[in-house]
């Protein structure tokens, strides 16, 4: 039991350190700590669906290493990401920017939802209106259809 | 509602759905636009390799219309590019630069070049990607388009076939000389 507790922590442990060599850090913590945050916002061109900061692939590394020599010679995280950007455009980062031309990507899904509710109340608007002009309730059942529904319920309660 | 209008919906919704498939699937999801495209060749300036006196920086990109080709000795596809490119430094097409990405030993490159032949004019020494990350490179090979002024025209992701030179590269430079 303890053994697979102790197993179970490192696992953890390994996750929360990503592809970081021990030889690329930094030792001030903080800078380290500032890179790490970079880092994960920073995709690897080589794998896409990895940040820089989990990937293993040699360029993932190199950047890593890049984005912490520029903060160690003083840029701040806006700039060393701005220098990321200006050589592989918008597609580095792993979370898209707000602009012009992204505002398909960030409204779309709302502006659908909002048609979705839209259309559905149009529906039941639409269904109360035809309900209202019908008259009030529907007609009644016939001796017939009550007879039906109570055999029907009888089966159900035994 | 107009009920059949709900009956051609399925069609309709298929063939929304069939039109965005057929323009996203014959895109390449790995090919990244570069954004240097137009804009002048970073700052950079590297060692030669081993058996080299010049390396290779930015001014030397600077004064003729010419090719910069990221190369590597651990990189296939650039060994299926190489008789191509001998056979451009053969025909005096065009002067290619080299860049040599990502060598783990020093010897690596020089050894890849004398066994199959050595097309660069000029070869920079690149192994901690700092040019490879200032132009932006995802991958080897690729090769620029560089114009007199020392402004990027072109990214060629991949290797550079026959016909992607006869097509594209060759009539490009020829625009880029008469300019």
């Amino acid at each position: 039991m303890k053994a697979l507790f102790l197993g179970l922590v490192l696992c953890l442990a390994a996750v929360s350190a990503g592809a970081v060599n021990p030889d690329e850090m930094l030792d001030d913590p903080a800078l380290e700590a500032r890179a790490r945050e970079i880092s994960k916002g920073l995709r690897c061109l080589v794998c896409q669906n990895q940040s820089i900061d989990d990937s293993d692939a040699d360029l993932a590394r190199d950047l890593r290493v890049l984005v912490r020599e520029r903060l160690a010679a003083g840029d701040s995280d806006g700039q060393v990401i701005d220098y990321v950007v200006s050589r592989y455009g918008d597609f580095v980062l792993m979370r898209p920017p707000f602009k012009a031309t992204t505002y398909a990507l960030w409204l779309g899904p709302a502006l659908i939802a909002g048609l979705g509710v839209l259309a559905v109340v149009a529906f039941y608007r639409r269904r109360t209106a035809a309900g209202a002009r019908r008259g009030t309730a529907p007609p009644p059942l016939t001796e017939d259809e009550k007879r039906r529904l109570e055999t029907l319920l009888d089966d159900r309660s035994r | 509602m107009n009920r059949r209008f709900l009956y051609v919906l399925p069609l309709v919704v298929f063939g929304v759905i069939a039109a965005y498939f057929a323009v996203g699937l014959t895109k390449d999801p790995s090919a990244i636009p570069s954004v240097l495209i137009d804009t002048p060749v970073p700052e950079f300036a590297l060692d030669p390799i081993k058996g080299r006196d010049r390396g290779l920086s930015s001014e030397d990109l600077k004064g003729e219309v010419s090719l910069v080709n990221i190369f590597g000795s651990w990189c296939f596809a650039c060994r299926v590019e190489h008789p191509l490119l001998m056979q451009l430094k053969k025909e005096n097409a065009v002067p290619v630069h080299g860049i040599d990405w990502r060598e783990t030993d020093p010897d690596a490159g020089p050894k890849w070049l004398a066994r199959f032949g050595d097309p660069y004019t000029l070869i920079g020494d690149d192994p901690e990607s700092r040019a490879a990350i200032a132009f932006g490179v995802t991958g080897a090979p690729e090769t620029f388009v560089v114009d007199k002024n020392g402004v990027i025209r072109y990214k060629q992701v991949g290797p550079i076939t026959g016909r992607i030179w006869e097509e594209t590269l060759r009539p490009l430079i020829e625009e880029l000389r008469r300019r």
